[in-house]
């Protein structure tokens, strides 16, 4: 299922018995939000093509008691309202309370061939940089519908990044498993812990069972609070290895899970080799899917999997 | 309610208070806190607006969000008076371990929102605006915006949000002051015909002489009464730095200050 329509889905159910949610978008839809709006008109409102607007009506509606999901595409919410989200959200969540879910659909780039300009390799890093906003980065449709009762609970700025196609269960064995542990080790092993989110860690068990097969144990750990992150149960995990990667959709060493963990590290005195995957600093002109974009741009699976087998293979 | 004559008196009184901030905090914008001054005495004093002093954010207060927050100083005196805080307060302006900074934001009490940044009190208020109408309630909602944030693109965005939605129960004062911080609006970018764009956004529109007290009163009354359904827009025609003789003359008025002999001065001159 894609992950916003299991969103919707959950707060379409909620719509029914709390009266305090009100949903907002920015003239984006889906197949969920269609039955939503259909349903609920009272409780939904489309401001068209304006995010900053988006933003700022939010804003008001939670200023007076109102649980807002503010709904738009990835690097329009995160970029065109910024300014908005600083001003409105950040700084004045500080004075006052602001139940705020920013919904924001196409993480990394979910949005293959649309182009640069569709795709959002950003907001990890930009939103992380606000303070009093939490990130939720879910990997698959079961931990995203837990996010609808976490954000009822929790009275605070919230920005969810989804991926926009259908992605494999990865949480549907019925294993516990809490929004506010902020991370899930998935596999435990001996010589190399992948540190993955989203999308990624996907990509991740994909790379961990190709290393198994070279003889490499690879840990997993998904995280999908990437703040504010646990880091000291983190670091509980990592400081059993001597290897770390970490994988997510978004630029490298500008602030997103790569820069985390190397703070986790380098706070702990830790001793590790790490290897970090995601895009550099340039954007995605190429077209082509997913897979090719990745292979295009040095990071398909056999590029990973060498990465990862030479640094191993160093003292 | 206090009668014309006393809100005359009680605006006369506002710039004092305002000046003598002046004299501690030089670095506030006075031209721009002095344009608003009649606009904030007759909202506050001339039983316009709900409010409780004791508790700032009470739920049948009509929620007043001023936009152009770096202009309005002129707030402070009128809070501390009606006892929103200490006006002890008022001599700790950009002091250490004051609540009272350069440019006000909602950690003061009286304050809804922060509006350092221009361009997104209508917005905010526009959010506002709409929950009170789902709730059903009968509070107001009023924005008080400079004339050179109708620069900023958001403001037009929710211009257009408030006429569509038909939220009468919103009411934007603009604090039409003509000067920006390089120059005079209509030099940098024309602003006029500002209520021909209004009418034409499907706002109900008005024009009223900014520091005229009793036409300020006449329209501010109808705040309370929209029976249309638009949003209504108040563009009170002022002058930057009104009372203040240079000010009022001087393009670059945003961000000159007066000396201590020339706050003396006119203080000396309004008693």
């Amino acid at each position: 299922m894609v992950m916003r329509d299991a969103l919707i889905n959950r707060i379409y159910e909620k719509l029914k018995i709390d009266q305090s949610i009100f949903f907002v978008s920015a003239d984006f839809g889906s197949p969920a939000l269609d039955k939503l709006r259909e349903d609920f008109p009272e409780r939904f409102i489309n401001v068209g093509i304006a995010e900053q607007n988006l933003v700022s009506v939010a804003v008001g509606m939670a200023l007076e008691g109102f649980n807002v999901y503010a709904y738009a595409i990835a690097p329009f919410l995160s970029m065109r309202g910024y300014e908005q989200m600083r001003t409105s959200v950040s700084i004045m969540s500080q004075v006052r309370k602001i139940n705020i879910n920013f919904i924001s659909v196409g993480a990394g780039l979910s949005y293959d061939v649309t182009g640069p300009t569709h795709h959002c390799l950003e907001d990890s890093c930009i939103i992380n940089v606000l303070p009093n906003f939490m990130i939720f980065s879910p990997s698959d449709s079961i931990l995203t519908e837990k996010f609808v009762e976490f954000a009822n609970k929790n009275c605070c700025p919230k920005y969810i990044r989804l991926d926009g196609k259908a992605q494999p269960l990865i949480y549907n064995d019925n294993r516990k498993v809490f929004l506010d542990q902020t991370f899930h080790e998935l596999r435990k092993g001996k010589d190399v812990c992948i540190i993955s989110t989203g999308y990624m860690t996907h990509k991740a068990i994909k790379i961990a069972d190709m290393l198994e097969e070279k003889n490499i144990s690879t840990g997993i750990v998904d995280v999908y609070i990437i703040k504010p992150v646990n880091d000291v149960e983190l670091f509980k995990i990592i400081r059993d290895y001597n290897h770390v990667v970490t994988m997510e959709e978004s630029f490298l060493n500008k602030g997103s899970l790569d820069t985390i963990v190397e703070r986790i590290c380098f706070e702990n005195r830790a001793c590790v080799k790490m290897n970090k995957i995601g895009f550099k600093d340039k954007y995605v002109f190429d077209v082509g899917d997913r897979e090719y974009l990745y292979e295009k741009n040095g990071i398909g699976d056999q590029d990973i999997l060498s990465n990862i087998i030479k640094t191993h293979e160093m003292d | 309610m206090n009668s014309i004559k006393e809100l005359e008196n009680k605006a006369v009184w506002v710039k004092k208070e305002l000046l003598k901030i002046h004299k501690i905090a030089p670095g506030i914008r006075l031209a721009s806190s002095l344009s608003c001054v009649e606009i904030l005495t007759v909202l506050y004093y001339g039983g316009i607006l709900e409010f409780n002093p004791k508790d700032s954010f009470w739920s049948n207060r009509d929620r007043f969000i001023i936009s152009k927050a770096h202009g309005s100083v002129s707030f402070y005196p009128i809070l501390a008076d009606l006892g929103f805080f200490d006006k002890e307060q008022l001599k700790k302006v950009g002091k250490p371990g004051g609540i009272l900074g350069d440019i006000p934001d909602c950690s003061i009490p009286g304050y809804e929102t922060v509006n350092g940044s221009l361009g997104h009190g209508l917005g905010v208020a526009c959010g506002i605006a709409l929950a009170l109408k789902i709730n059903k309630r009968n509070e107001k909602v009023v924005v008080l915006i400079g004339d050179g944030e109708l620069y900023e693109g958001s403001v037009w965005e929710a211009v257009m949000f408030a006429a569509h939605h038909q939220l009468n129960n919103l009411t934007m004062i603009i604090d039409n002051n003509k000067i920006c911080m390089l120059d005079y609006c209509k030099n940098i970018i024309n602003l006029e015909p500002i209520d021909e764009k209004f009418k034409a956004f499907n706002w109900k529109t008005d024009i009223v002489d900014g520091h005229n007290i009793k036409d300020l009163y006449n329209i501010f009354k109808i705040i309370k009464k929209n029976n249309f359904n638009q949003p209504q827009a108040i563009i009170a025609n002022t002058v930057k730095g009104k009372g203040v003789c240079r000010l009022e003359t001087d393009s670059l008025c945003h961000i000159k200050a007066l000396s201590e002999a020339e706050i003396d001065k006119l203080l000396e001159e309004m008693n």
